[in-house]
């Protein structure tokens, strides 16, 4: 009874999606306003349909209910409660249901956020949030329904995907779902405005919130999902480019640039036509990502229920609403003008090559993803592309970007000036080299080029964007909550690029074939592989191994490594043993049993691996800090939304 | 020419690859066995009716039969036990079942309460057999032609569709 009120929740939902998108679009553009002030209740009545669907399908999972499909394919009687509320979105049908629920909880939250606005923009904006929300919704209905009951009951049920039995695997993908939704707010934005045909600083200053905290969650969520990958693959890797890691990348690569670009918008309304054109791009990537997890174009190791049936649909819709997008992208966007010019050397010119240098990133990251489909397509050999192809094609951009970070925020807006913040820059960047110099050389004698440049790229951001905060602190003066989270948000960019130079530059790593009492030896660590004794988990068995770690000859640690079979699946999952000092990390992972007695061991030990994490969770708090900043939020009279352009001398 | 239309113009190559891709994709989700065209791994199992026979994969030379993995916890394996009887019926092949870890006494009331589809059911409780026959989930279906050789593998639940597309054609020459 329970599914099949989900089932019609889900039903109902639709069917006010579908009324939401009809009069916010359309009443506008009749300028039917009484049909434009239906569109709150629906975005409301939605919300509360989707939530009851979600909480039909919890109750499913909570009370084991294995005549639902859904459920006996993706837990089991022995599968413990946390992960039996994650395997609501342990699957493609259920992560949809999820992805619509996330995207009814933004469309509420811009409901209630847009009151101040002018109606009929605030009723466009939902009513594009609206059609979005009724694709999937129809989507979800006519291929992935979660409801479908199985007939007989299964007696047990197939238990979750183990490497989905993970603590940070139960939290990522609703934080990094939220990301990806969260740029369809932008999109829903962009395309109001380009529906009303008008677009003025107004309108950035009221698409910026949304657009930095959507980006702050989508941070969040690849960096959770990275450290998932690095300790429970077993591969003590935190990046793969594997096309649903990229999928997700690119996203937040052109929302990177989005919000930077939004800036220049609303202090001083340029780039108009080109912000837009990020705001579509970022939320199109967002989709194509969706589209390309789910279709079984790409293969890859993340993708599951790959059906050709979802991958038709998909890319009907994709063509509705990108193709849709982009058209009236092309109709609408020369109609903007931008009168005011800047000079080389002023910040719209340092934000301008932030957002080409990361808009060539994001395309070489899509080159490398799609290139194995185009290839298939023109019925080429298999084309794999990895690292190999990544690395390098991915640095390139990025060098010039992170030098251009540390001056750019010091540059003053229209005029090409540094005036008093030069000499600062200069001692910064002094420091910054000293430091990586002496790292790089002097403690560790690298031969590499790139581990000084990365090192000293990295310390000068942090250093450069502490310049202006000590300096207001100094001459006891606040900052703005928006400057702040850009403070912070760099400092924790520079944390990134200082801790992947030290992680890519200093790893050591040795696979040993150990018996017990053998030990291997990996610079100045010892790694002794004491014992093995056998685990019984809740719905798994397995080994753990017992490694005694020593730093010149004295005791650090005793790691204890796993490897666990989970029964119903019948697979076998690694839980490396990970011990953290100071940021680094010593990684043991038990391989194969060789026989005899001895098991392949890999150790590793990871010079600030963890601050690869921290970095991007710094840039994702900074990215809150600065979504909070109460000018969002100032009241704004239509009038206010001039459409000049006329140059205020700006605060930040 | 209006700049603003590219956009549009590399969305629409794009939506074409996509087109194909999909139309594509199909091919791709049935992975190839590297056993096909091989000879069939050789096994000696007993039989789950009668404990004391065993049979051999070499009793089975002479004409083509159809091997199909299956398991009480498999739900699949429910989902297409319905088609496995009209297979059945066909007389077109004998039906042979791998009872894939698996507990007899369960194995045996399925069959009792829902149909009994296969000519011989073989147990093979820890999964030997399977992996020889590099099976890596189920249900999953071979078809070995009559010299022995595995000629054709379905993974997943066999539906009417995949039985005449597929099998038919490869049993009736």
């Amino acid at each position: 009874m329970i599914p099949e009120l989900g089932h019609f929740a889900l039903i109902l939902a639709l069917l006010l999606a579908g009324l939401q998108a009809f009069f916010g679009i359309a009443g506008p553009q009749l300028a039917r306003d009484r049909w434009a002030a239906a569109v709150a209740p629906a975005v409301a009545g939605q919300f509360v349909m989707i939530l009851t669907s979600m909480a039909c399908l919890a109750y499913a999972f909570v009370t084991f209910d294995f005549s639902v499909r859904y459920v006996a394919e993706n837990s089991n009687s022995a599968l413990p409660l946390m992960y039996r509320i994650a395997a609501i979105w342990g699957a493609h049908e259920g992560s949809l249901l999820l992805w619509i629920f996330l995207l009814g909880c933004w469309t509420l939250a811009v409901a209630i956020g847009s009151r101040r606005l002018p109606p009929r923009f605030a009723a466009r904006v939902l009513g594009v949030l609206g059609l979005i929300s009724f694709g999937f919704l129809l989507f979800t209905l006519l291929t992935s329904n979660p409801f479908l009951r199985l007939e007989p009951p299964a007696p047990d049920g197939r238990d979750l995907n183990p490497l989905l039995q993970d603590p940070a695997l139960a939290i990522h993908p609703p934080m990094l779902y939220t990301g990806y939704v969260g740029f369809a707010v932008a999109f829903a934005f962009a395309g109001a405005a380009m529906l009303e045909g008008r677009l003025d600083q107004a309108w950035a200053r009221w698409t910026r919130p949304w657009t930095t905290a959507a980006w702050a969650f989508l941070s969040g969520g690849i960096a959770l999902g990275s450290w998932w990958a690095y300790y429970e693959l077993g591969w003590g890797g935190y990046w793969f480019w594997d096309p649903v890691e990229n999928a997700s990348f690119m996203p937040w690569l052109v929302g990177t640039a989005l919000i930077h670009s939004l800036a220049v918008t609303d202090k001083r309304g340029l780039f108009k036509s080109w912000t837009l054109l990020l705001a579509i791009l970022a939320f199109s990537l967002s989709l194509l990502g969706t589209f390309l997890v789910r279709s079984g174009v790409l293969v890859s190791v993340h993708s599951f229920a790959a059906d050709p049936a979802r991958g038709v649909f998909i890319l009907i819709f994709l063509c509705v609403i990108i193709g849709g997008a982009l058209a009236l992208y092309a109709w609408r966007a020369p109609l903007l003008k931008s009168q005011a010019g800047f000079e080389l050397g002023a910040r719209e010119s340092f934000l301008l090559f932030n957002n080409i240098l990361l808009v060539i990133a994001a395309a070489t990251v899509f080159g490398g993803t799609m290139a194995p489909l185009i290839a298939d397509t023109l019925g080429l050999p298999t084309l794999s592309v990895g690292a190999p192809y990544f690395n390098p094609t991915f640095l390139l951009p990025m060098l010039p970007l992170l030098a251009l970070a540390a001056i750019g925020m010091h540059a003053g807006w229209k005029r090409g000036r540094l005036s008093e913040k030069r000499r600062g820059l200069l001692a910064t960047l002094c420091i910054a080299v000293a430091v990586a110099l002496a790292v790089a050389f002097g403690v560790f004698s690298t031969t590499r080029v790139l581990t000084p440049v990365g090192l000293a790229l990295g310390s000068w951001i942090v250093l450069s964007s502490l310049i202006e905060p000590v300096d207001r602190w100094r001459r006891k003066l606040t900052l703005s909550r928006s400057v702040l989270g850009m403070t912070i948000a760099h400092i924790g960019l520079g944390v990134f690029v200082i801790a992947i130079s030290s992680v890519e530059s200093f790893t050591l790593e040795r696979d040993a074939a150990l018996a017990r009492g053998e030990s291997a030896k990996l610079g100045a660590y010892e790694f002794r592989f004491d014992n093995l004794t056998p685990i019984q988990g809740p719905n798994y068995d397995g080994v753990r191994g017992e490694i005694a770690v020593q730093r010149n000859g004295k005791p650090v640690v005793v790691m204890h490594p796993e490897k666990r079979r989970y029964w119903v699946q019948n697979s076998v999952m690694t839980e490396a043993g990970i011990h953290t000092r100071w940021g680094s990390d010593l990684f043991v992972a038990l391989g194969e049993d060789l026989g005899a007695g001895r098991w392949s061991i890999r150790a590793q030990v990871r010079p600030l691996i963890d601050f690869i994490w921290i970095g991007a969770f710094i840039m994702g708090l900074g990215g809150a800090v600065a979504a909070s900043d109460k000018r969002y939020r100032a009241a704004t009279s239509v009038a206010d939304a001039s459409l000049s352009s006329a140059a205020k001398e700006p605060v930040v | 020419m209006n700049k603003f239309l590219l956009p549009l113009g590399g969305f629409a190559l794009l939506a074409i690859v996509l087109a194909i891709g999909v139309k594509r994709s199909p091919e791709k989700s049935t992975i190839p066995s590297p056993l096909i065209g091989r000879p069939a791994p050789a096994f000696a199992l007993a039989s789950l009716t009668d404990g004391n026979r065993i049979v051999r994969s070499s009793d089975l030379r002479g004409r083509p039969y159809l091997l199909n993995v299956w398991g009480t916890w498999c739900v699949q394996c429910r989902a297409e036990h319905a088609m496995l009887l009209e297979v059945q019926a066909s007389k077109l092949a004998p039906l042979i079942g791998l009872n894939w870890k698996d507990e007899d006494d369960q194995a045996l009331e399925w069959l009792a309460r829902l149909g009994n589809p296969y000519d011989t059911v073989l147990v093979d409780r820890d999964g030997r057999t399977a992996i020889d026959w590099g099976v890596y989930g189920a249900p999953e279906t071979f078809l070995v032609s009559a010299a022995g050789i595995v000629t054709y593998k379905h993974v997943g639940a066999l539906t009417r569709e995949v039985w005449a597309r597929e099998f038919i054609p490869r049993l009736k020459p």
